[in-house]
């Protein structure tokens, strides 16, 4: 669109990008085998609701970059192995992913 | 009804005995009497509408207030007396932290027509019009009424709220006895139950949530500077001593206001600034 060929981020983009590289950088410090599952659900969490979120629902998007940060600072903790995710089936709802910290 | 069900089960167990038949005339002639009572206690039924803050981030849209109305003469006195009934009986998908019931846990502190307080010490107001009952202002919503403390608490956890000693006790493996003068300059700020009703009302704490700390934190700061036991009074006096973390408190006094155990976490933040070097 600009001149250049850089794509431009809004703040709150920058934000959830930061957020997902802190969890990346938390999982280096995890065990190998950890490392990888961390890194599927991390993005596997980040790629739904990317998908399933309105982008102007910035109230939402506010809500979800608060529960990460929280979540993040959870799994920095060194005490933390791993994280393991419970992947729920409706019959209404298509399915429904809730991850939960590992001590 | 239940009556009748208790009696069903009663005959059951004791299919022919006198007391059975006693009970059973009792109860029916205390039916009669109800029956009786009830066109009365009808017309004393005081309808009240309570609009409630709702926003759930499971189903992403904008925060609403949604008007829910009980009958009073059915219900608690208290406005947390409401929020359970509301909760039993019509919308089970309301969501508040609750937990003593008695103002000592500090768990449901919210915002109750325009007022912060703690619902379970809050009568219902008894004026006929709607009361409104939103989260704690200012602070981010988790679910309808629930709020995230973290920041509230992460600031309490700054000030080192522990006792911090550089020699050992007097006695060795013994407590370190206080004075009765020494003890009572606690009062005042020992019973705080840091229910943030003080920190979210402070018009300052509203607009430095991250960088004053808040009237509870200060309050709970001066507890342990006057403690005669603690001996790091003048690191804790330094570590506060910031244009930010304390000055911000410019004695609005929302937080005496606020404060459901009649506490006056103004006069605590005066104390600090008192002890403070003067420049």
């Amino acid at each position: 669109m600009g001149s250049s060929n850089v794509k431009r981020f809004s703040g709150m983009q920058k934000q959830v990008l930061s957020l997902f590289r802190g969890f990346l950088r938390a999982a280096r410090s995890k065990s190998e085998e950890e490392r990888r599952k961390i890194e599927s659900i991390v993005s596997q969490e980040f790629r739904r609701n990317a998908k399933s979120v309105d982008r102007k629902n910035f109230l939402y998007i506010e809500y979800l970059l608060r529960r990460g940060n929280k979540q993040l600072e959870q799994l920095r903790n060194p005490g933390i192995t791993g994280l393991s995710s419970l992947q729920l089936h409706f019959s209404k709802t298509d399915s429904n992913a809730h991850s939960s910290i590992k001590g | 009804m239940a009556a009748m069900g208790l009696l069903k089960r009663a005959a059951q167990r004791v299919p022919s005995s006198p007391a059975f038949k006693l009970s059973f005339i009792r109860a029916h002639a205390s039916e009669a009497q109800a029956q009786q009572v009830e066109p009365k206690a009808r017309d004393t039924t005081s309808l009240k509408t309570f609009q409630i803050y709702r926003w759930n981030p499971e189903n992403p849209s904008k925060p609403e207030l949604k008007d829910y109305q009980i009958n009073l003469k059915e219900c608690g006195p208290m406005v947390l007396d409401a929020l359970i009934k509301i909760k039993n009986e019509i919308d089970p998908t309301l969501t508040f932290r609750r937990s003593c019931r008695e103002g000592i846990c500090g768990s449901c502190a919210m915002n109750i027509d325009g007022c912060n307080g703690l619902a379970c010490l809050t009568k219902i107001p008894s004026a006929s019009t709607a009361s409104t009952i939103t989260p704690l202002p200012h602070m981010f919503v988790i679910k309808d009424l629930v709020v995230d403390m973290t920041n509230f608490y992460n600031q309490y956890k700054s000030i080192e709220p522990w006792l911090k000693r550089k020699n050992p006790p007097p006695v060795p493996g013994k407590e370190i006895l206080q004075s009765k003068k020494d003890r009572e300059k606690l009062d005042g700020m020992y019973e705080c139950i840091l229910c943030a009703c003080c920190s979210t009302s402070c018009p300052s704490y509203w607009w430095n949530p991250e960088s004053y700390l808040g009237p509870a934190a200060l309050l709970h700061a001066n507890r342990w500077i006057s403690d005669s036991r603690d001996e790091y009074t003048k690191e804790r006096l330094d570590a506060i001593n910031d244009e930010f973390k304390l000055y911000r408190c410019h004695t609005i006094l929302n937080c005496a206001r606020a404060c459901p155990k009649g506490l006056n976490p103004g006069k605590q933040i005066s104390h600090i600034k008192s002890l403070q070097p003067k420049a």
